[in-house]
């Protein structure tokens, strides 16, 4: 089983790195971006097969180290 | 008096923090590695040093929260150990929580580094008291992660109680309230991203970190 973890700055967190990209992309000519978020992914390789075990464990892993809650929200995913 | 100091990999400020400790106590602070799992009892005052602590992996100070002197650490200061965290140090004691927030990335994205002006905003803390009329210091900052973030209730919280103790006088990195060090509600845990203990000699371009130092000293 895989997990997969996004973490990212919480809504109405300012996102100054997030920013610099949408800026970025607009100077390229996209002017559809109206803004961007950065965060990031972490993939975990684990053992067994209950998904929903696995989703419990990987929520607690979150509070505990992955992601910061005071400033960010993350989202699991997870594959076979 | 006995003081500590713990090291981490990539701490980079312990010695100039021993050299501060020394100084002000006349006796060489205990140096505690991350893996040891217990402060030396005798230990009256510890300092969580400034640096790049495990590489700024995941979040700067979320790996060092974790590692087991710091467990020892959060309990030795919920009895009402001093603590203290510069930089680093700071980072590490709200990835913990000791102190509310967390430190996010420089509002201009830039790593700051360069004398800091700051207004000690509650002259009556453990950390500030020796400062006496004194309103206004320079310590070096030099961070990159120092952009002080929390809601707003904590931060009404945090200047309702006096334990918004250093604010900037420009700000350098975008903090909320311009806020540069706070303490917890008990007032023994002390966190700032700036670096007193890097202005402690007239060759370090001044000496007015050494009032934070006699400061907590001398209140215990």
């Amino acid at each position: 089983m895989k997990a997969i973890i996004h973490v990212g700055l919480k809504p109405g967190v300012l996102d100054p790195q997030g920013r610099a990209i949408a800026r970025s992309l607009s100077d390229l000519g996209y002017d559809e971006v109206s803004d961007a978020r950065q965060g990031k992914v972490i993939e975990l390789d684990m053992s067994g097969t209950d998904k929903d075990a696995a989703e419990a464990r990987v929520k607690e892993m979150c509070e505990k180290l992955l992601a910061n809650t005071v400033i960010e929200s993350y989202r699991i995913t997870i594959e076979d | 008096m006995q003081t500590a100091v713990i090291v981490f990999p990539a701490s980079n400020c312990d010695r100039d923090a021993a050299m501060a400790l020394e100084k002000v106590t006349g006796r060489a602070p205990h140096m505690v590695w991350h893996r040891d799992s217990e402060l030396p009892s005798d230990v009256d005052f510890v300092v969580i040093p400034g640096g790049f602590s495990y590489g700024d992996y995941l979040r700067s100070g979320a790996m060092a929260a974790r590692s087991p002197i710091v467990k020892d650490l959060v309990k030795r200061a919920g009895q009402g150990l001093p603590v203290a965290g510069f930089c680093n140090g700071f980072q590490i004691l709200t990835e913990t929580g000791l102190l509310p927030g967390a430190l996010m990335r420089n509002k201009g994205l830039k790593f700051v580094c360069r004398p800091q002006e700051l207004k000690i905003t509650n002259g009556n803390s453990r950390y500030t008291s020796a400062y006496g009329t004194t309103q206004n210091v320079v310590f070096p900052v030099a961070h990159h992660d120092g952009n002080y973030y929390a809601d707003d209730s904590t931060l009404d919280s945090l200047e309702n109680e006096g334990r918004i103790i250093f604010k900037y006088e420009g700000n350098p990195n975008g903090s909320a309230r311009d806020i540069a060090g706070i303490c917890n509600a008990e007032g023994n845990v002390f966190g700032m991203m700036p670096h007193p203990e890097r202005a402690i000699d007239p060759q370090h371009g001044g000496t007015d970190g050494l009032g934070l130092f006699k400061s907590i000293i001398e209140s215990i």
